[in-house]
């Protein structure tokens, strides 16, 4: 028989403080019902001393009163059902179904806190992801267990890009593959158009979202990501799945921790962050990855916009210090027209050299990558030189580089919304762009490789 | 009487020993436990039933902080605290080399097989070194040597590159009453030493330290030795001693673990201990997976017989990896006891820190700046102080080097916040990794405006003798035409090309070469990723060469800048790279003579 009590003590933002406990747990689960209402609503216990409980709710807790409310403790943690039925289906950002579809049959119960994964046991991600587009699969190319953040800005084109790469993404044996999408305090409209697209182009049949806008309590969010990387850790390491997990808005998930660690009354890190940002944000992007013995994967893209695209901000930052890249999105490039406006030179993947070469790309995906950003720098310098003191100062090396930059965004980056390129198409695009550049600037490419394949561009 | 039965019972219990206390409040990885009176600072405790593995940390009357290094969900109020009356220590013993471990030397491999899973449970309690495992110990002492501490009993082939020496304990000295051969596991005994007050103690190979306690030695001296890492920019322009400390600071996706690994791979110490503590799971992974197949420039073994990894990844728990970097330093501390020289890599010291703030935090410490801890920099001192060149313990006067480098990860690349400055004012070699350079994929993107080296003047006899007499001018020279062009490329901004001399256009150009040719080094490139020192000096030296005979050129009036700037002799300058031997970098020379005085005789004849 579960004790209830009814002594909180005191109540502030998402915190309740219950007093008078007994036997309880860290981290335990806690149901709270208020006065006059039959749902419960859950949290979970941040600290307890001796008599006394911090429950961080995730819901809201208006209405909750400090004489009336009843509080009891679960003596488990927050767990979830999971099943290979969620595909297709969408919940809550609490996990609670929204599509009026049937109750699911659990498989399993797991803990949404997860577990870290033993890095011994980890197998080195390696297979590469043909996304279809060109600035991402030649200069930023994506892994399967990788995760690789979308740094964005308000207003800039990341839902359109992310959800172009869960189009298009393939894995080239034709594995299951299944997309587990959750939104933190997103708005409806974008929440929307991510539904709305997997359901046009059939996705929606392979996906699990887990939708929490802006309307949603603040606090859910906390939970959101972590239901989704359950179902996600479930997929792939009990269905063998590939499973790309797509997460937006991280910025909004940082602002609901700053919510309870404020109300908690905590010292605080940078901009009022907690200090425990860093180890927090982990907990959710390391749980991507492979593992020995487990055929399945876990690839997240999670997105973030920077607060007036300052990089510096703590949430990007502290984001790339425990990725394995990001894709930053250009703000020029999207003002160009240009689509996707990903900024490929402050643009990284960290992994990019295991997924590419013979076998796996083509052997000379690396060079042309390398030779393909250096010219692009150079254009880039060029074209500033050209601004401060005209075009005609410009000498001929230069000249052609400046029109190298300037075709290379327009035609390489610049791909549109609907185009997919495989990869081979890709690298030839490439080459067809070195090909109007001074032979002796191809520093980066060994010769017989510019032998062997600037021809073969110059047929098409 | 009653009162009496009562008073003896007091007594009774402060007499005997308080083994076990109950837990007051958790909060995180932080758990208080009354009833700990008699407990002592940093005494390991296990929490719970569960037995989680945790460190005093703070002592106040009865309570005592805990740090707890597993998850401490589902733990509460009322459960036990069982104390050990032992301090967090490590296991030294043959079996370190080419183990992982996490924060607290628990060996992965293990982990995942007690688990049976791939995730990290808790409560597992394993060895740090196999108990089991028999090794081939060959004395070196006979019965009747006299033995002081440190000395060294005998042998054991611990990997094909690692000869592991058992040294006799600290604090032990005495003459060798029994010495055995043979196969043996870390436990047996392999010695008997009788001390002077008639005591006869049982050695054994394997030996604990508590990780917060420097290991002792006869004092240290000073390094004037480099460590060469291959890495061009380090070796010639910012060299580290063997025994020294350095700092890698830049923001994220400037390089820093690309630069670490790339200095645990190719650098000329004998043991390295590279520590991943808070850092990406899948870095940990490839370092794992890409070792074993390396092979050591130096030896041409397998790159992992010489390698300890300690692998607390971010998600791990958190006071763990505060333990990680002192485990790691620990065991770095013993081979370097053994004579060698041993090279500790922290990737990222900042998470450390981080991990210091968080704990800190929770028992609600008074902050310094940033909400990091007041004792943040006498921590980072205390660390990096552990690196050195050192007279070992033990009469055959070796010595043993450990040098240290600590990553930084400052947010947002800002060198101003706290880890950052603790971190530069002990470490006397700065490598500061620039995000500019990075965007522009010029790596390593170390800055060689702002980077510096104090040991530079330490290392000059070195240079001399090992390299070159000009070895050290040269450099000079190459860093000043560095200098020289980010002022001209100033006036470039403003003003344009066409506003400077030729003199000024030819700094411009060289440096550029010294840039792309020389500091540019792809570390993912088999042949460009390591380059002996001796060669580095030859490329540098050609291109300074190439300034040097090209100068008199530029004085002369009406001298076409663009056609010297096609000419063979610049052109060539980025194939030195390919060159090996003395011989061609030598022709390269004459050749580069040669071309300019021809140049000369063209523009006199015109």
């Amino acid at each position: 028989m579960q004790k209830e009590y009814k002594t909180v003590q005191s109540i502030s933002g998402p915190l309740l403080i219950v007093g008078g406990i007994e036997g309880v747990k860290y981290d335990e689960l806690v149901e709270v019902q208020i006065p006059g209402e039959k749902n419960y609503r859950l949290g979970k216990v941040l600290d307890i001393s001796k008599d006394k409980a911090v429950v961080q709710m995730f819901a809201s807790t208006t209405g909750a009163q400090t004489a009336g409310t009843k509080v009891r403790f679960r003596g488990e943690t927050l767990k979830l059902n999971v099943s290979k039925d969620m595909l297709g289906r969408v919940f809550s950002g609490g996990g609670e179904i929204l599509d009026g579809g049937p109750k699911i049959i659990p498989e399993k119960k797991l803990d949404i806190a997860g577990a870290p994964i033993n890095p011994y046991c980890r197998e080195f991600p390696d297979d590469f992801i043909q996304t279809g587009i060109s600035s991402i699969d030649v200069l930023n190319t994506l892994v399967r267990g990788q995760k690789l953040p979308i740094f964005s800005g308000s207003g800039l084109p990341h839902s359109r890009l992310a959800a172009q790469i869960a189009r298009q993404a393939k894995v080239t044996s034709g594995e299951d593959f299944a997309i587990v999408f959750g939104t933190m305090g997103v708005t409806f409209e974008e929440a929307e158009y991510f539904r709305k697209e997997f359901e046009k182009t059939g996705a929606i049949s392979r996906t699990v979202m887990f939708l929490n806008t802006a309307a949603d309590p603040v606090v859910e969010r906390i939970a959101t990501p972590r239901l989704a990387l359950t179902v996600a850790e479930h997929l792939a390491f009990e269905h063998d799945m590939h499973v790309l997990v797509i997460l937006t808005d991280i910025t909004n998930y940082a602002e609901a921790l700053r919510e309870v660690s404020s109300a908690r009354k905590e010292v605080p890190g940078r901009r009022g962050y907690p200090g425990y940002l860093y180890t927090d944000f982990s907990t959710l992007y390391e749980r991507a990855g492979r593992v020995k013995s487990k055929k399945g994967t876990i690839t997240q893209i999670p997105i973030l916009t920077m607060p007036d695209d300052d990089k510096t901000h703590p949430i990007p930052d502290l984001t790339g210090y425990i990725t394995e890249g990001q894709f930053i999105i250009s703000r020029e490039l999207n003002t160009n027209g240009v689509f996707p406006p990903v900024d490929v030179q402050g643009s990284l993947s960290r992994l990019w050299s295991a997924g590419v070469g013979e076998g796996k790309t083509r052997e000379d995906h690396a060079s042309v990558k390398d030779q393909l950003f250096a010219s692009y720098a150079r254009g880039k310098e060029a074209r500033e030189l050209a601004v401060v003191l005209g075009e005609s100062s410009l000498d001929d090396t230069d000249r052609a580089h400046l029109k190298f930059a300037d075709n290379f965004e327009k035609e390489f980056i610049n791909q549109g919304e609907q185009t997919e390129r495989t990869i081979v198409e890709s690298l030839d695009l490439g080459w067809t762009l070195l090909k109007t550049l001074p032979q002796e600037s191809l520093k980066r490419i060994k010769p017989e490789m510019i032998a062997k394949y600037m021809q073969g561009a110059e047929k098409k | 009487m009653e009162n009496a039965t009562e008073q003896e019972g007091i007594v009774e219990k402060e007499n005997q020993e308080n083994m076990t206390g109950k837990i007051v409040r958790v909060s995180g990885p932080l758990v208080q436990a009354d009833g700990m009176r008699n407990a002592q600072m940093y005494e390991m405790v296990k929490v719970s039933d569960k037995k989680l593995l945790g460190e005093i940390i703070e002592l106040n009357g009865d309570i005592a902080s805990i740090q707890v290094y597993e998850d401490t969900t589902g733990i509460g109020p009322g459960e036990d605290v069982y104390r050990t009356k032992q301090t967090m220590f490590v296991m030294l013993a043959p079996g370190l080399l080419e183990s992982t471990y996490d924060g607290i030397q628990r060996p992965l491999k293990l982990l995942e097989e007690k688990s049976g899973n791939h995730f990290i449970t808790r409560g597992i309690e394993v060895a740090g070194v196999d108990l089991e495992k028999k090794w081939d110990f060959q004395p070196i002492v006979k019965i009747g040597d006299t033995v002081e501490e440190g000395d060294i009993l005998g042998e054991v082939q611990e990997t094909t590159l690692v000869m592991h020496k058992i040294m006799t304990p600290q604090a032990i000295c005495g003459i060798v009453k029994e010495i055995k051969s043979g196969k043996f596991n870390v436990e047996e005994t392999i010695a008997v030493i009788e001390t002077k007050d008639g005591a006869k103690k049982e050695i054994q190979m394997l030996q604990r330290w508590p990780i917060r306690k420097p290991r002792l030695s006869k004092g240290k001296i000073f390094p004037d030795t480099p460590m060469v890492t291959g890495t061009r920019s380090i070796d010639s322009f910012f060299p580290i001693a063997k025994g020294g400390a350095g700092c890698i600071p830049g923001p994220f996706g400037a390089g820093k673990t690309v630069t670490q690994q790339s200095i645990a791979k190719y650098c000329d110490a004998q043991v390295i201990v590279y520590v991943g503590c808070g850092e990406r799971g899948n870095e940990m992974t490839e370092v794992l997976n890409e070792f074993p197949h390396l092979l050591d420039p130096n030896t041409g073994e397998p790159l992992m017989k010489r390698t300890i990894l300690i692998a607390n990844t971010s998600n791990m728990p958190v006071a763990a990896r505060e333990a990680s970097v002192y485990t790691g330093i620990t065991i770095a501390e013993y081979y370097r006891d053994m004579g060698y020289s041993v090279a500790l890599m922290a990737d990222s010291t900042s998470r450390w820190a981080e991990a210091m703030r968080e704990i800190s935090g929770r028992m609600e410490e008074m902050p310094g700046e940033e909400g990091y801890p007041a004792y943040l920099s006498s921590k980072t001192a205390e660390f990096y102080e552990r690196a050195g060149r050192v007279n070992c313990l033990g009469s055959d006067r070796r010595t043993g080097a450990l040098t240290v480098i600590g990553a930084v990860s400052p947010p947002g690349g800002d060198l101003s916040e706290p880890v950052s400055q603790a971190t530069l004012r002990v470490t006397k070699c700065f490598w500061g990794l620039d995000g500019a350079l990075a965007y522009k994929k010029h790596f390593p993107s170390i800055n060689w405006l702002t980077s510096y080296s104090l040991y530079v003047d330490n290392f000059k006899i070195y240079w001399k003798e090992q390299i070159a007499d000009d070895f050290a001018e040269i450099r000079i020279e190459a860093m000043t035409l560095l200098q020289q062009e980010a002022k001209l490329t100033e006036i470039v901004r403003l003003v344009g090309m066409e506003a400077l001399s030729n003199e000024e256009k030819l700094v411009l150009e060289i440096a550029k070469s010294i840039r792309e040719d020389f500091l540019f080094q792809n570390a993912f490139d088999k042949e460009d990723a390591y380059t002996p020192l001796d060669i580095q000096y030859r490329i540098l030296k050609a291109i300074v060469t190439v300034y040097r005979e090209s100068i008199s050129l530029m004085k002369k009036e009406d001298f076409d800048f663009n056609t010297f700037r096609k000419s063979e002799t610049i052109q060539k300058l980025k194939t030195l790279k390919n060159l090996k031997t003395q011989e061609e970098f030598d022709a390269f020379r004459k050749k580069t003579r040669e071309d300019i005085s021809a140049f000369n005789l063209e523009t006199s004849t015109n």
